[in-house]
């Protein structure tokens, strides 16, 4: 049980809380991916670098993208339009 | 209620003009006392009486409902909501704690005595590399000795696509020309995407080949590294999207549409079953393939496994951005 | 007590994988909003994966990429890694299913919060 070990999991858990209280959703979904990058860091300190590799593409990456475009499509993200203050 | 039968029987057997005499259907029906058998008017008010209080039970009985459905409504739902929060809450707290609990049964932590480093991993380590070719070990296992469960999983990815576009594809075209709620969705995708961001563009011409280039040195390093199929799908896939995003869907239509996912999603699956079909027949037993294994370590070795890599990358990466694009815009 | 929290601190993964399974499952119970129960599902299942590889760690071993001459017995448990690379990429699949179903309603309700949406439905059956 190392140092890091121990920071990381504490860090997973302040994530985890901090994602299910956040009140924006936009927030609410950026601390998630934190919490999936700390995922994946805790997994090279496992031993398992192809989950590692994994989680930082699937989890951290495509997930987010889902989730931001979810996001925005269902309009809880407000576009600045700056097309609009031009005209 | 004799009456009414009486009636219907009369009806029934005579039609309208009854020879029956109104004496013998009086002398059915409950007269009550003090009525003399000619005075039907009386028995007219009677029934008249009857409708009217059943009428006003129903406007009691309806009222009634409104009163529950109004308050089901305003605090019935309140306390409903209530109760189910403490519920969850106690249901919760009560897991967490009975899994808590559990902790002390399991092993030690980090122990190779551990009952679940048993003979089956000690074999795949020790006679791994000599059976399947591959180096790294985890992809060794999950695309040699267990394929069939990888093929049960690009299935099962592929089914969350088609799922997917059942639930959000737009019908684009009907009739020869496009449909209102695909012009709408085209205008809202023009409107709110950056279009002609230099920043994002110039970031997105440096990042996507090397994105790519990474997502597929993965995917072929598979069996040597850490990595494989899953992953570097997954960075190809996100490479595609950071392409799309800085450059909108003119430029990729050229090269990826709803037919490329369809026939490359297609063939990718249709040849991994091909592969692997000799051991999924032989009830996945390790059997030769007839190819060599090769030297561990070199790029072209480990028989199956580099082909049947990039077939699941190529599936990954197809499902990511058609997720994607049907989330964004309702088609691919 | 102090027993139970020692053994806690040995087993810390394990506990942690707990907790986070209790505030996924929590997130999952008690929010009204339908992206916040999708987070939640998905703090569950990274939950599960981390208890499924601390199962198959061992202290001082390298991860399964055999390096030439070394002994078999040097390395950790390739299988719950094999289980749970599986597992990551079904779920997202899974989150994927759950947001198109979420924008789905979302056309026709015009609201995430499922209370005003089970409310709505109601209204439609009368």
């Amino acid at each position: 049980m190392t140092l890091l070990t121990v920071i990381v999991l504490g860090a997973l858990l302040i994530c985890a809380v901090a994602t299910c209280i956040a009140k924006d959703l936009l927030v609410s979904v950026i601390i998630f991916l934190a919490y999936s990058l700390l995922m994946s860091i805790l997994w090279i300190l496992l031993q398992s670098p192809d989950l590692a590799i994994t989680e930082a593409a699937v989890g951290a990456g495509v997930t987010g993208i889902l989730f931001f475009i979810t996001l925005k499509k269902l309009h809880a993200i407000k576009v600045k339009n700056d097309e609009e203050k031009d005209r | 209620m004799k009456k009414k039968i009486a009636d219907i029987l009369r009806q029934r057997f005579y039609g309208d003009e009854s020879p029956l005499d109104e004496d013998m259907i009086a002398s059915l029906g409950e007269q009550p006392q003090g009525l003399t058998r000619s005075s039907n008017e009386a028995l007219e008010a009677l029934e008249g009486v009857r409708e009217l209080r059943v009428q006003r039970a129903q406007e009691q009985e309806h009222e009634m409902y409104r009163q529950i459905h109004a308050w089901s409504y305003s605090s019935g739902v309140k306390i409903i909501q209530r109760l189910y929060r403490i519920l969850s809450a106690v249901t919760c707290f009560g897991i967490v704690m009975f899994l808590l609990w559990t902790v002390n049964t399991l092993p030690p932590f980090g122990d190779p005595g551990n009952p679940d480093n048993n003979e089956v991993a000690a074999r795949y380590v020790e006679l791994g590399p000599g059976e399947t070719g591959a180096v790294n070990m985890v992809t060794g296992m999950i695309l040699d000795y267990r394929a069939f469960d990888t093929f049960g999983e690009a299935t099962v990815l592929f089914t969350a696509a088609c799922s997917a576009l059942f639930l959000l594809k737009l019908h684009d075209h009907k009739d020869g020309k496009p449909t209102k709620t695909w012009l709408e969705a085209e205008y809202d995708d023009r409107f709110h995407e950056p279009k002609n961001d230099q920043i994002l563009q110039f970031a997105a011409k440096l990042l996507t080949p090397v994105v790519l280039l990474f997502g597929f040195y993965v995917v072929l390093n598979g069996h040597i590294t850490p990595g494989g199929g899953f992953s570097g799908g997954a960075i190809m896939g996100a490479g595609l999207i950071l392409y799309l995003n800085a450059y909108g869907f003119k430029k990729t239509e050229r090269f990826f549409t709803y037919r490329t996912f369809q026939w490359v999603t297609f063939a990718a699956l249709l040849s991994y079953a091909g592969l692997k079909s000799y051991s999924f027949y032989t009830g996945a037993n390790h059997l030769e393939s007839g190819v060599s294994l090769g030297v561990p370590g070199n790029i072209l070795s480990a028989g199956f496994i580099l082909p049947l890599n990039i077939c699941v990358g190529l599936v990954v990466m197809c499902t990511m951005y058609v997720f994607y694009t049907l989330i964004r815009k309702g088609g691919v | 007590m102090g027993d139970i929290l020692s053994l806690l601190w040995t087993h810390l993964d394990v506990t942690v994988a707990i907790l986070l399974f209790g505030i996924g499952f929590t997130t999952l119970l008690l929010h009204h909003n339908l992206i916040k129960k999708i987070i939640g599902l998905n703090i569950m299942e990274t939950a599960t994966f981390l208890f499924l590889t601390s199962q198959g760690f061992i202290a001082g071993r390298a991860a399964p990429v055999l390096a030439e001459g070394a002994a078999a017995a040097g390395y950790v448990n390739p299988i719950p890694s094999g289980l749970v690379l599986t597992g990551i990429v079904v779920s997202v699949s899974v989150t994927a299913v759950m947001l198109a179903l979420t924008i789905r309603l979302y056309r026709r309700y015009h609201t995430l919060d499922i209370d005003s949406m089970t409310l709505m439905m109601k209204g439609e059956d009368e």
